[in-house]
């Protein structure tokens, strides 16, 4: 690991401040993400931002009957909260279904929106990989490719967003909230925070550089019964290969989005529309155009069963 | 502080030892030919104090230090073990401020003010942790590498359950989750036992929740 110079931010505003005018620096919430980049030389952040006791820890209720998420209030502390867990039951299952608790204990809201892919080629300093090193090629394509992306990808990067938090806050249509270096705030819709490969595979969010995300809010509850279902190599303690975040209203209709196939958490209008037609509506529209690989072509099939799974047992607890 | 005056030789001791002899003989030749990245940057140190098992402790240490690194290098308390590294193996897990983590994902200088409590802390072998005396009790180990991450995390786990921590098997989100198996193994599952002594590390924890709950 690389030295590097630590210091404690004083206020969010400061934070960022901080973070622009120092080259190398990064913002180290929990750290179960950056430590680990920075441990295989991935990430060599020169400086550290602790972003810990800037008081982003509280879950509040917004005017508009929604709650206000603080960036670092940690995913256990999340995923345990009553109103959480009465209004927002999906955002709690995916957080459970993520990490250890350990993990969750230190990881944070913040953190988590960000935590990068897991493709093994980006982690193996030793191998091509744009997302690392832009311009050096792809492992992956042409590589072992079964836990990579099916949709959105590009001839540059087929990695997957690894999130299981992300994908709940997709289907509950979350804003985040930002402090530029300069001291402006700005909101952005969930939809738009994260970004597909493209050409430039490194770049995966909107954040301009310093950037400190200081909250997300979710707008008032919408009811429905809300599942998470994560499919993964293990029962527990395991990334997702495909994960659906489900919410079904009692007319038929709901909301429906998709971990472990693209570079962001996946939703798609047409697929929310075709949900009351059923799981093969709905997984068509949502991956229309599919790239698979000769080793991920099953999340294809994969990602209809588990929808078809999760329909069911939400129709069979609303029954 | 454990003054290295102190220690006791370890197997532990010899085979580090060895380890430094072995790499003593390369030495030279790594050093006649300097890595070809540049300048290396000198290390950046820095002050933190911590209460660990209630004592303080003031360290100076390199902000690359993790808090694993810091308790077994710096304070020689090497009950917690360093697995994998990398917050996989839950070997390294001790509880800070009231909450386990994997101390092997954390910078000790992040951890000015906190109180950490590790395997030592929890117990003594003349006076031994419930949860401590109930692993001796059920063999809920076999080679004993993992045993001090299992224990601390189990601790945690019975304290997470009275808090009302939700988990990804408990099924009404809006009652408090029972003491069942399938609970248990669920929120274990962060420390891998390569043994797998598992079933004895369950019952070792089912007979002191069965105590308290
Ligand atoms: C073994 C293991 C298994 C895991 N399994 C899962 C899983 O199944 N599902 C899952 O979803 N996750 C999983 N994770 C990932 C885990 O959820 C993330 O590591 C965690 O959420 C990151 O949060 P953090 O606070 O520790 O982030 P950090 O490591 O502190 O930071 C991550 C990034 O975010 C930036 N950052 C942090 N806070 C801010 C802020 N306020 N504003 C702007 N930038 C910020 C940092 O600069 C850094 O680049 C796993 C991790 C490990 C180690
Ligand atoms: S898929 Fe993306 S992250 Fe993986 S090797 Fe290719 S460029 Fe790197």
């Amino acid at each position: 690991m690389k030295p590097f110079a630590y210091e404690r931010a004083s206020s969010p505003k400061d934070a960022a401040a901080k973070a622009a005018k120092t080259p190398g620096a990064k913002f180290i919430a929990g750290g179960t993400n950056l430590l680990d980049l920075m441990k295989i030389g991935v990430e060599e952040p020169v400086h550290l931002i602790d972003v810990n006791g800037l008081k982003l820890d509280t879950i509040e209720a917004t005017d508009d009957g929604g709650v206000r998420i603080g960036a670092l209030v940690r995913n256990t502390e999340l995923a345990a909260d009553t109103r959480i867990r009465r209004d927002y039951p999906l955002l709690s299952r995916a957080l459970l279904a993520g990490a250890s608790g350990q993990l969750r204990n230190k990881a944070t809201t913040a953190g988590n929106l960000l935590q990068r892919t897991r493709c093994p080629y980006f982690y193996d300093t030793n191998q091509p990989c744009n997302k690392r090193l832009p311009g050096s090629g792809c492992a992956a394509i042409g590589g072992f490719s079964r836990q990579h992306a099916i949709v959105g990808v590009s001839k540059s990067c087929i990695a997957t967003h690894p999130s299981d938090m992300a994908v709940a806050m997709r289907a509950l249509d979350a804003t985040v909230e930002t402090v530029r270096p300069d001291g402006s705030t700005r909101r952005i819709a969930i939809a738009d925070f994260h970004t597909l490969p493209g050409t430039t595979p490194n770049v995966e969010t909107v954040l301009a550089h310093g950037e400190l995300i200081t909250a997300v809010t979710l707008p008032r509850p919408v009811g429905g019964v809300q599942l998470y279902h994560k499919v993964r190599d293990r029962a527990s303690y395991a990334f997702a290969l495909v994960s659906v975040a489900l919410i079904l209203q009692p007319d038929g209709g709901g909301r429906v989005a998709l971990g472990g196939v693209a570079h962001k958490p996946w939703r798609k209008s047409d697929a929310d529309a075709a949900l009351p037609k059923g799981a093969k509506a709905a997984s068509d529209a949502l991956l229309a155009g599919a790239e698979t690989t000769h080793d991920n072509a099953f999340k294809v099939t994969l990602v209809e069963r588990a929808l078809a799974a999760t329909l069911a047992e939400a129709k069979e607890t609303s029954a | 502080m454990v003054a290295t005056s102190e220690w006791k030789f370890t197997r532990r001791d010899v085979l580090k030892l060895g380890a430094v002899s072995m790499s003593a003989l390369a030495i030279p030749r790594v050093m006649a030919a300097p890595a070809a990245t540049g300048p290396v940057s000198p290390p950046v140190m820095a002050k933190v104090a911590m209460e660990v098992n209630g004592k303080p402790q003031a360290l100076d240490l390199d902000t690359r230090t993790t808090l694993l690194d810091a308790l077994r290098e710096h304070m020689h308390l090497t009950g917690t073990k360093k697995g994998c590294d990398h917050g996989q193996c839950g070997a390294c897990t001790v509880i800070v401020d009231g909450r386990r983590i994997n101390s092997c994902l954390t910078l000790a200088v992040m951890h000015e003010g906190a109180k950490v409590t590790t395997i030592e802390g929890l117990g003594t072998p003349d006076k031994m942790h419930p949860m401590q005396a109930a692993f001796v009790k059920h063999d809920g180990y076999q080679c004993g590498y993992c045993t001090p991450g299992q224990i601390c995390s189990a601790v945690a786990v019975l304290d997470e359950m009275e808090r009302d921590i939700p988990s990804h098997v408990t099924g009404d989100l809006k009652a408090k989750a029972a003491v069942t198996r399938m609970e248990v193994r669920e929120r274990m599952s962060g420390n891998i036992c390569r043994c797998g002594a598992y079933s004895n590390i369950h019952d070792a924890i089912e007979e002191v929740a069965g105590g308290t709950a």
